[in-house]
């Protein structure tokens, strides 16, 4: 039973596609599509509302609508490194390279993900913490598991199974965490709409990370003035090694 | 509570607490006339700031307290600018081979170890002589005779390399090649630590060189403060990596801290100097020693990938 479930729910989604219109829409609206980093920034959360539209040819469905948030940060490559031990000491040995790693990962649902839908359609509806990471060599779990762990131990990437909240069966809210150490960039934001452990469609939105003020002109500053923006860091040094002396001098 | 987002690091930090580590550390460089980048590198990334931002800022740092220490010593005239001068020479070449091995060692992963080992060897080597030396200082002086200063007649044999130079405030008359290779050395692991390296010029001047205790300070102030500019401009203009606003922090905490270390280190008589300076060094070896030898709490870590990774199929989705 619990194979041929899953292989019925898509069946009866793949005649329903063919037929007509899809079932099932999406509407999705994020709180802001711009997070500005300023000196007090410590990190901020995104709400996202949605709404799922049903027509006429929707199936009447046993089962609840679930929905999984994934919203995903700038990508780059990163390396993953084993120490073992060498004579005395602990050593790098092994690696892996992973490429396109999203700086940032929050996947957020209304319920436990393994509950939504099995490990195997996980994988192939790229759901989870763990779908987005492709690497070049032989992937092996285990330093699969231990980027992810690494990344959430830094509060980059965070699995969040009760962030998003059903106002009506067809009204939902969920919160996106954008962490205090978020790179600036663009973020992707994928909503998927489940039910019966079958995906049903998917809406897509993106929101950018900038910094903007004082941090944004020393930013720049930094890179496009390389010599003055040292100079000036080293006047800074300067005055204020020399102001010690003058206000320390009377003893 | 006061976060402050760091521009260039790119995360937020309580300001107080960078204010207050460096205030500590800047005691302890006032103290004993070393820059603190040996303790206040790894601090900094022990709290999460980029290695490569840590490194630059702290450059901007000690750069700031070098100035302010070499100030008061050029009022005491305790300084020897023509031996700074002939450092600063050979640590201006030693950082650029220092700063090429860093690199390539990023590259290859064995970073960290590196930087362990090298620590490990150059603090443990430096504590346990100070150690020795200070130790054996004190029980000569409690022993009631004064403690003996290697001076005079026996000169170690590279004294007498050819270049010979006068070092008139040191009372120094020695080969410049010996002078020029320590500073190499120095100039080579300062780059690749990320610290001033006066932790290491102060112990050799004194017990390589014998120059007196009074002007070595200023003097590797000296170096200190010229090297540590030119590693500011390099890294603004090369990785672009000096926060501005976490140097500034750094420099209000660690000037004012050095200038209440420098009149408590007034009132240190010499051997209880090199013996607590000892002591400090010797602690931070041990500490990278441990982080050697002993199993690490999640044996796997995670870098940025610097070298090109090769493209696969449909990675780019």
């Amino acid at each position: 039973m619990k194979r041929t479930g899953p292989l019925l729910a898509m069946l009866a989604v793949l005649v329903f596609c063919m037929g007509q219109a899809r079932a099932e829409n999406l509407i999705i609206s994020l709180s802001s599509s711009q997070v500005a980093i300023t000196s007090t920034y410590i990190g901020t959360d995104l709400v996202i509302f949605g709404v799922i539209g049903r027509d006429q040819a929707s199936a009447t469905r046993s089962e609840h609508y679930d929905i999984v948030v994934s919203a995903r940060g700038p990508r780059s490559h990163m390396v993953v490194r084993e120490k073992a031990p060498f004579g005395p000491f602990w050593v790098n040995q092994r690696e892996q390279k992973f490429t396109f790693v999203p700086a940032t990962m929050a996947v957020a649902s209304n319920r436990p993900l393994d509950d939504i839908t099995s490990p195997e359609m996980q994988s192939r509806y790229q759901l989870g913490l763990d779908s987005a990471m492709l690497t070049a060599d032989r992937r092996d779990e285990r330093f699969v598991k231990a980027l992810i762990r690494l990344k959430q131990h830094d509060r980059l990437y965070a699995s969040l199974p009760h962030n998003v909240e059903f106002i009506t069966p067809n009204v939902f809210k969920a919160v996106i965490p954008v962490p205090a150490r978020a790179p600036t960039g663009l973020y992707d934001v994928e909503v998927a709409l489940l039910s019966g452990s079958v995906r049903l469609t998917s809406q897509s939105t993106h929101f950018e990370v900038i910094k903007t003020g004082f941090e944004q002109d020393v930013a720049e500053a930094a890179r496009l003035h390389g010599w003055l923006y040292g100079f000036a860091a080293l006047l800074m040094a300067g005055l204020f090694g020399w102001l010690a002396t003058i206000v320390f001098r009377r003893d | 509570m006061m976060e402050f987002y760091l521009p260039i690091a790119e995360l937020p930090v309580n300001i107080w607490l960078i204010v207050g580590m460096s205030a500590v550390v800047g005691f302890i460089s006032g103290m004993f006339g070393v820059g603190g980048g040996f303790l206040i590198t790894p601090l900094l990334i022990f709290l999460g700031i980029p290695p490569a931002v840590a490194v630059a800022s702290v450059s901007t740092q000690i750069a700031a307290s070098s100035l302010t220490a070499l100030i008061s010593y050029w009022k005491r005239r305790a300084l020897d600018i023509k031996l700074g001068l002939v450092l600063l020479s050979g640590s201006s070449i030693g950082t650029v081979i220092g700063v090429a091995t860093f690199n390539a060692l990023r590259r290859v992963g064995q970073l960290d170890l590196t930087i362990g080992l090298s620590y490990i060897i150059l603090l443990g080597g430096i504590g346990l002589l100070m150690l020795y030396e200070s130790l054996k200082a004190l029980r000569a002086r409690r022993g009631g005779r004064t403690a003996t200063q290697p001076r005079g007649g026996n000169h170690p044999w590279y004294f007498g390399l050819p270049f010979r130079m006068r070092f008139a405030a040191s009372g120094l008359y020695v080969s410049v090649i010996p002078l020029l290779v320590m500073a190499l050395v120095v100039g080579f692991f300062g780059a690749l630590l990320g610290i001033g390296g006066g932790f290491m010029i102060v112990p050799a001047l004194i017990y390589l060189f014998r120059v007196p205790t009074m002007v070595v300070v200023g003097t590797s102030m000296f170096q200190i403060l010229f090297s540590m500019s030119g590693a500011t401009l390099l890294h603004a203009t090369t990785n672009h990596s000096v926060d501005f606003v976490l140097a500034g922090l750094l420099i209000v905490g660690g000037v004012f801290g050095a200038q209440f270390g420098a009149r408590a280190g007034r009132h240190l008589k010499g051997e209880q100097f090199r013996l607590l300076l000892a002591l400090i060094v010797l602690a931070v070896a041990m500490r990278f020693l441990g982080e050697l030898a002993l199993k690490p709490e999640d044996v796997f870590s995670l870098s940025v990938s610097t070298s090109p990774v090769p493209m696969t199929a449909g990675a780019a989705q």
